[in-house]
């Protein structure tokens, strides 16, 4: 089911970051399925633990699905100075879901994180790759309402 | 460089930022009205990665002027086109409000040699389009490396690391040259280059400015550092969370590799040198260099124990470099200008420029490289603009998260290694987060003890569970609940941890309990007997709790 991807890389342990990034990017649930982690381990000649204790150590990889759109808010002491938590209520109270979370219906995944490396505009958050900074309660109703349309909303930052 | 000459050039700063802000709308509609107006012949269009402002929306720079529009969209472009760059008439309105202290680039005479003077890192970052490699070899680039290989024995670039004295940029300011020279000297192969551009450490973006901005810097001085020291192979780590980082530098690479830069032979020369990047996958103790070679291998990132240090005992166990972005930076025009030349820069024992990201309650917060020494003041109130919301400066955080706090006593303080040891900080990642009167230290102690307790590898229990415990003294405190023993329990705890934990990331607790209780003990004291939260962010009840619970 994965051959494509792994005959991309040569079979060693080094490339297993690579290939859990594709393996992940590839899936719309944005995880890496228990299918997965069989094939990459017997690819790699690793045990499906080791693969699995590795996708686990890593934020930015899931073991179960996500939502299509994963909202990351930085929470790290200069977001947190500059009102990260008030970011992350109203995302919790529009969304309808906790951190760590999906919506039902399948859109959102909600996740607190650490440093994104956007503190110049923080509070910062990315969903999927596109990232957004300065944020405000109302800004953040403006863009969620657009993702909600399911289009890509133009990216935004605060005048 | 083309040889077409133009009349103006527009440079459009390219970043994550300018990114963000719609910088490619805007761009586009630039070059469709310059082709509208017929003026694509006389006037060109540059792509340039981050001016160093961050909070200024699209930014533009109109030379020979050097005229700075900011929070540029879409619909000013016709303007900026027919009043500016048809009669000549500057638009006002857009005007950066300020003279841009931080900004790369002046092309006036007296200015251009000013700002250069302070500028080695980032000298090209927002003058060059970093996707073209020959923007990058017209202003110099690839010269040193020339130079190195025809006219330079290992032991002589040696030697000019050696008095330029460059120490290490990512945290530990280890003497670059040591390093270099101990791995010269290892009769084991193969050896390996790493760039550390896994940046995690809280409020830094230096490193991906720099990627984003001139990756062919970064480049160079990678196959200098092989050629140093009989490597072959080399490795750019950057975070995955950093695309434009990993993509302008995957392009970068293949650029060189097409000009022979990279690849068998390099410059006719018997040197070899291959380089990849590699994609990080979230993880801020992946940034520890031993545990950013695990990584390497394809493991968990947990830090090793050391010795053996990586110089000896590195990637696959082989002798191996690990250098921060910004200390590679530096490499190219030491190899140009010579040791004694960047010695000159910065005081006693800090020689050379530092890149620093001012943050919080800042005007401007951004990106600054300025001469070593330049007091805090000087960053805060010249750099940065002063404190932002009118109120007082009240506590900045020097060096990340794994920094020290500070206080108005410290604000005449030099930055540098020597000078900031004296107040028991560090300089760290060069990240400074400033904080006025509305910032609760005990609500920003939390903040930093649960980024720990998240970022913990886990591996041994001094960091796992002390952080685990740092965190919930400081929210028993927020809740109203704490003692005064809790204070010095914590104290204890946090020395504990820095004689016991393996990495520095479980050390570094000991660093910001001390440093905050040192200064700001009194704050403390008044939540733990008052019940009282100045600043009204610790509502001394459920609202901390809910807090607490986001561990
Ligand atoms: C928890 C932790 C995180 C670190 N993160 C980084 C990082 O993101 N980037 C970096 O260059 N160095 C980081 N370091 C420092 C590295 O271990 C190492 O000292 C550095 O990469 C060496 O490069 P330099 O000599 O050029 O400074 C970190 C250290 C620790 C303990
Ligand atoms: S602290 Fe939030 S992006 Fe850096």
């Amino acid at each position: 089911m994965y051959e494509r991807i792994l005959r991309k890389y040569e079979p060693t342990a080094d490339n297993l970051l690579f290939i859990l990034h594709e393996i992940q990017d590839n899936e719309p649930k944005q995880y890496i399925p228990e299918q997965g982690i069989r094939e990459v381990s017997d690819y790699l000649d690793l045990s499906p633990s080791q693969v699995y204790s590795v996708i686990t150590f890593y934020s930015l990889y899931s073991v179960s699905p996500r939502g299509k759109y994963i909202v990351r808010v930085c929470d790290s002491p200069p977001c947190h100075l500059m009102g990260s938590v008030s970011i992350i209520d109203e995302l919790s109270e529009i969304l309808g879901i906790k951190e760590g979370e999906t919506t039902e219906n399948g859109m959102f995944s909600l996740e607190v994180v650490s440093c994104l490396g956007v503190c110049g505009v923080a509070p910062a958050m990315m969903i999927n790759k596109e990232l957004f900074g300065n944020l405000t309660p109302e800004k953040v109703r403006n863009i969620i309402d657009k993702y909600r349309q399911d289009k890509q909303p133009a990216s935004q930052v605060a005048e | 460089m083309p040889n077409k000459i133009y009349n103006k050039h527009v440079l459009i700063s390219i970043d994550s930022s300018t990114l963000l802000a719609g910088a490619r709308q805007v761009e586009k509609k630039l070059v469709e009205t310059l082709k509208k107006e017929k003026l694509s012949e006389s006037i060109k269009v540059i792509e340039t990665g981050s001016l160093g402002l961050s909070d200024q929306g699209v930014v533009l720079v109109v030379y020979p002027e050097g005229v700075h529009y900011v929070h540029v969209t879409e619909k000013d472009v016709e303007e900026i086109v027919r009043k500016h760059l048809k009669e000549g008439e500057i638009v006002d309105r857009l005007l950066l409000e300020r003279e841009p202290e931080v900004s790369t680039v002046s092309y006036t005479e007296d200015e251009f040699e000013l700002e250069k003077q302070a500028r080695i890192v980032l000298k090209n970052c927002g003058i060059i389009n970093p996707e073209d490699i020959d923007e990058y070899i017209a202003l110099e680039g690839y010269s040193a490396l020339g130079r190195v290989l025809a006219d330079m024995k290992p032991q002589d670039v040696i030697g000019e690391m050696k008095k330029s004295e460059l120490r290490g940029r990512g945290g530990a300011g280890f003497p670059l040259w040591f390093k270099w020279n101990a791995v010269k000297n290892e009769p084991e192969t193969p050896k390996y280059i790493v760039c550390n551009a896994d940046e995690g450490e809280p409020g830094t973006f230096k490193d991906r400015l720099i990627l984003e901005g001139d990756p062919h810097r970064i480049i160079e001085a990678m196959i200098i550092a092989g050629y140093v020291t009989g490597s072959h192979h080399g490795y750019i780590y950057i975070r995955g969370e950093y695309e434009l980082s990993i993509n302008r530098m995957e392009r970068a690479i293949s650029q060189a590799y097409k000009y022979n830069l990279l690849g068998e032979n390099i410059f006719e020369s018997d040197f070899s040198f291959d380089l990849q990047v590699k994609k990080g996958a979230g993880s801020y103790v992946c940034g520890e260099e031993t545990a950013l070679l695990e990584s390497l291998e394809g493991k968990r990132a947990t830090p090793r124990h050391k010795p053996p240090f990586p110089t000896e005992k590195g990637l696959w166990w082989k002798p191996t470099i690990i250098n921060n972005v910004e200390t590679l930076a530096n490499v190219p025009d030491i190899i140009l200008n010579g040791g004694n030349w960047f010695r000159g820069y910065g005081t006693e024992q800090s020689a050379g420029t530092k890149v620093y990201t001012i943050l919080g309650h800042l005007t401007y917060p951004g990106l600054i490289e300025v001469e070593m020494g330049t007091t805090l003041r000087d960053i805060i109130y010249k750099y940065g603009g002063g404190i932002s919301t009118g109120r007082q400066f009240k506590a900045a955080l020097i060096g990340g998260a794994a920094g020290a706090f500070l206080d108005e006593t410290a604000l005449d303080i030099r930055l540098s290694y020597e000078d900031l040891g004296e107040y028991d900080a560090v300089l760290g990642s060069g990240a400074i987060l400033v904080m006025d009167e509305s910032a609760c230290m005990i609500d920003i102690l939390g903040s930093t003890m649960r980024f720990f307790q998240h970022e913990s590898c886990g591996q041994c229990s001094p960091c796992r569970v002390g952080y685990q415990q740092l965190t919930l003294y400081v929210d028993k405190i927020a809740q109203g609940k704490g003692e005064m023993k809790d204070l010095d329990d914590m104290l204890e705890l946090a020395s504990f941890m820095n004689g016991s934990a393996i990495c520095a990331l479980g050390q570094s607790a000991y660093l910001s309990v001390s440093s905050i209780l040192r200064y700001f003990r009194k704050e403390f004291e008044e939540h733990i007997t008052d019940k009282k939260c100045k600043a009204g962010i610790c509502s001394m009840s459920e609202n901390t709790e809910k807090i607490a619970m986001r561990g």
